[in-house]
């Protein structure tokens, strides 16, 4: 039996969650129940069925992340509120209401017990915020080595309202293009928590989930065609996404492109580009031109995107393939590739 | 809030002024004009900025020899991988190396097979590892001109002065001067002017190309990297050029001086010596490579752990060379979008994200 | 192989000094730079001060672009020639 190999009680004075934790007996259900039980607690949760019974009308929008992030924790959240947001925002990308989110925990041997009481607050607070239940979840232990920390995975559910047709593929030429806020504010953070990068970046990640940004942008226009939020690989992804998907060309101003002074600092210091720095609070939409004031004027309205800005255009396609475009501070256009592979700090 | 001395060089209002000047400069001139640029922080900085895209016709900008990391040659490459591989070692690289392929493979997929090999910024991040961890040899691979090679030096210097035994370095540096002068001798060379490297030069002095201009008559300008220094440095040269002028000119006055920087060349003369060097797509330059003296050689990691390299090869069919001094075009080389190509590149000029053939094929294909 | 930075000396305590830039603050060593005092800007490279940005300098440049900005916008045919008014050759 596994609980054999659990190894020496623990010396210290910090609880750590055992491989017993996960095996389903006494430990397990108590692990449940004072971790995770009493910080996500629900009315449906609660319950603690096998599964969680929802009533949901209509087409419904349906996803699932994992999150395996390194450092677990970092300035401005953690891997919880990460995995409750990131969901959450997948959701309302497709201009869903999200409403429940699953969340399954893979927790590695030896894992500070007060740490995953901090994460499991932190899933709470960020499915409050972002106005959801966590309505059913799942625990398992794995060996000392088999995961970095905790993996979680959530898998979401929203409602999308009537008439709602929000895809990569519906850009269209001469659509605006506008991004929700500062960029590479989260890749930023994360940095500069990195071993063998060291600075001092007075910043926090943006993670914040966008269900309510989005629910105030469709309130103000049907013509919203695209949303999506700019998560690994930055803006320069999904611009790229966008037009792969829609067959267009995107192009972008550089100078109104929002980016913090820190941010930016830690560019030149590493030389990477801002636009290819994630993101977790923030989105991309692309907007039927007529609409685009309106719009803007929503979301400077809301908390989550007082610093929207117009960045661009949608253009027809050009060449012999979808390209984005970034104009710079000369006047002249370069192109904006795909990333590829880890953005890595260069001296050169 | 503005970056300062940084943003203050990237104004719209006085780059686009900069740029109509470039325009009047450029119609002085009898013939079109062929600048070649021999630093991979100015080909960064060019791509980045659009400047090519901006420039007359009649104005052709060359990406030269000018980034260390993609000259690196795969002897060089292929030793630190096999280091990587030994048994308690931490091999620590800047960024920029773990994407160059050695002969059988890189840095990143070694890493990905269970080699220890961590990413820095600062040399001084590899020694911090060195202290922290006394039981690992923490090898530091050495690459860069002498912007670079100083801060190495001084890593080493640290080193020998606090114990820290279980500090090497790799040394791959490389020296512009040999290398400029192996260029101007090249058969063929159709430069007509060089955009000289800011950060370099800060540090070995503007005077390191007067053989360049009193022997091979071709203009130097020392730039800085900011739109409004490429620009600038740009009138200045071909302002030159339409003079029938050749000197050193400094466009970027703010980082360097005449002279350079004594004590960085200093510590760099008592750490490392001249030694011959493989250039990937060039072959060997004497003199252009920089090795660590007898003196330091309990912190040499060449001499420290022996490593079997007998396979390493360079590649075949490469024309990175002929690229590199402005005599051929991407699509004269045979292996150009088929064997290489961005995702599995062969020589310097696709290894580098900015090089003539990676921006060829982005730009062209 | 050139990537520095101007950043901002707040800080300086022999070999080792705090730098900052847009308000990311980094150890620097000045180990190349004896010369560096508090206050000054220095180009950072590889975590080490490599060189002092001579703000003198780098002020003249700056108004020189602002002229020649200037000079654009209001076509000034009078404004400055920069084949003219570069900082000229070493020798």
């Amino acid at each position: 039996m596994k609980s054999s190999q659990q190894g020496p009680p623990e010396s210290g004075s910090r609880k750590r969650v055992l491989l017993a934790h996960g095996s389903g007996g006494r430990l397990t259900h108590d692990l449940i129940d004072q971790v995770f039980g009493k910080a996500l607690s629900n009315p449906i949760l609660d319950l603690m069925d096998d599964a969680a019974t929802l009533d949901v009308a209509g087409r419904l929008a349906f996803t699932i992340d994992s999150h395996v992030v390194s450092p677990i924790f970092f300035p401005g959240g953690d891997i919880g509120r990460l995995s409750l947001t990131g969901t959450v925002n997948d959701l309302a990308m497709t201009g869903a209401t999200p409403l429940y989110i699953s969340a399954g925990f893979i927790i590695e041997e030896g894992f500070p017990v007060d740490d995953l009481e901090t994460i499991a607050a932190s899933v709470a607070a960020a499915a409050r915020e972002a106005e959801v239940q966590v309505v059913a979840g799942d625990t398992k232990v794995v060996e000392r080595g088999a995961a970095d920390g905790i993996f979680i995975t959530t898998c979401g559910v929203g409602s999308i309202p009537d008439g709602v047709t929000i895809s990569g593929a519906g850009a269209r030429p001469g659509d605006a293009v506008i991004v929700s806020g500062s960029i590479g504010d989260h890749g930023a953070t994360i940095l500069s928590s990195r071993e063998g990068i060291e600075f001092d970046l007075p910043l926090e990640s943006d993670c914040a989930p966008l269900g309510g940004l989005v629910r105030d942008m469709l309130a103000a226009s049907d013509g919203i065609h695209v949303l999506r939020d700019p998560t690994r690989g930055g803006v320069a992804a999904t611009l790229n996404e966008i037009a792969a998907s829609s067959g267009v060309d995107v192009e972008v101003d550089e100078e109104n492109i929002p980016c913090r002074a820190e941010v930016r600092a830690a560019c030149e210091l590493l030389g990477l580009d801002p636009l290819v720095l994630a993101n977790e609070g923030k989105l991309v939409a692309f907007v039927a031109a007529e609409d685009a004031e309106k719009v803007l004027g929503a979301m400077r309205g809301h908390p989550l995107g007082v610093a929207a800005q117009l960045v661009g255009y949608v253009r027809a396609a050009g060449g012999s393939r979808p390209r984005v475009y970034v104009r710079t501070v000369l006047g002249s256009r370069r192109i904006l590739s795909m990333p590829t592979g880890e953005q890595l700090p260069r001296i050169c | 809030m503005p970056l300062p001395y940084l943003d203050d060089f990237r104004q719209a209002g006085a780059v686009r002024a900069l740029l109509e000047q470039l325009n009047d400069s450029v119609e002085a001139l009898e013939q079109p004009a062929r600048i070649m640029e021999i630093c991979g922080t100015h080909t960064m900085a060019i791509s980045r900025h659009g400047i090519r895209q901006a420039l007359p016709d009649s104005l052709k900008l060359i990406s030269g020899p000018g980034c260390p990391v993609c000259v690196t040659a795969n002897t060089d490459i292929d030793a630190f991988i096999e280091m990587s591989q030994l048994p308690d070692v931490i091999a620590t690289t800047f960024g920029d190396m773990l994407r160059v392929p050695g002969t059988r493979t890189g840095l990143a997929e070694a890493r990905s097979q269970g080699a220890r090999v961590q990413v820095v910024y600062s040399t001084l991040d590899a020694l911090k590892l060195a202290r922290e961890n006394p039981d690992a040899a923490v090898i530091f691979f050495g690459i860069g001109f002498e912007t670079t090679a100083p801060t190495v030096a001084a890593a080493i210097v640290e080193a020998e002065r606090d114990g820290i035994e279980n500090f090497f370095v790799l040394s791959a540096h490389k020296v512009v001067p040999p290398a400029l002068a192996a260029l101007c001798a090249t058969p063929g060379l159709a430069v007509d002017a060089f955009l000289c490297p800011g950060h370099v030069t800060a540090i070995i002095g503007p005077e390191a190309y007067e053989p360049v201009v009193d022997d091979d008559g071709i203009p130097c300008v020392v730039a800085g990297f900011e739109p409004a220094d490429i620009l600038q440095a740009l009138i200045m040269l071909t302002s030159q050029l339409a003079g029938g002028r050749a000197e050193v000119e400094v466009q970027y006055t703010r980082g360097v001086r005449p002279g350079g920087n004594p004590a960085a060349m200093a510590l760099l003369d008592s750490v490392f010596e001249p030694a011959d060097a493989a250039w990937r797509g060039l072959g060997v330059i004497p003199g252009s490579g920089l090795a660590i003296r007898e003196r330091f050689a309990a912190h040499d990691a060449g001499r420290h752990f022996e490593v079997d390299t007998s396979y390493s090869r360079e590649p075949k069919g490469c024309l990175c060379g002929a690229i590199l001094t402005g005599i051929r075009t991407p699509r004269d080389c045979g292996l150009f979008g088929k064997a290489c190509t961005p995702d599995h590149p062969v020589g310097p000029c696709m290894v580098s994200s900015e090089g003539t053939c990676a921006a060829y094929y982005l730009y062209e294909i | 192989m050139c990537l520095a930075i101007p950043a901002k000396i707040i800080e300086i305590n022999g070999q080792l000094a705090t730098v900052e830039v847009g308000g990311l603050t980094r150890q620097a060593s000045v180990v190349l730079l004896p010369e560096a005092r508090l206050g000054d800007y220095i180009l950072i490279h590889a975590g080490f001060a490599i060189s002092r940005v001579d703000e003198q300098e780098a002020q003249e440049t700056i108004r020189l672009f602002q002229q020649l900005a200037d000079g654009m916008a209001g076509a000034d045919p009078d404004g400055p020639d920069l084949r003219e008014s570069g900082p000229g050759p070493i020798s």
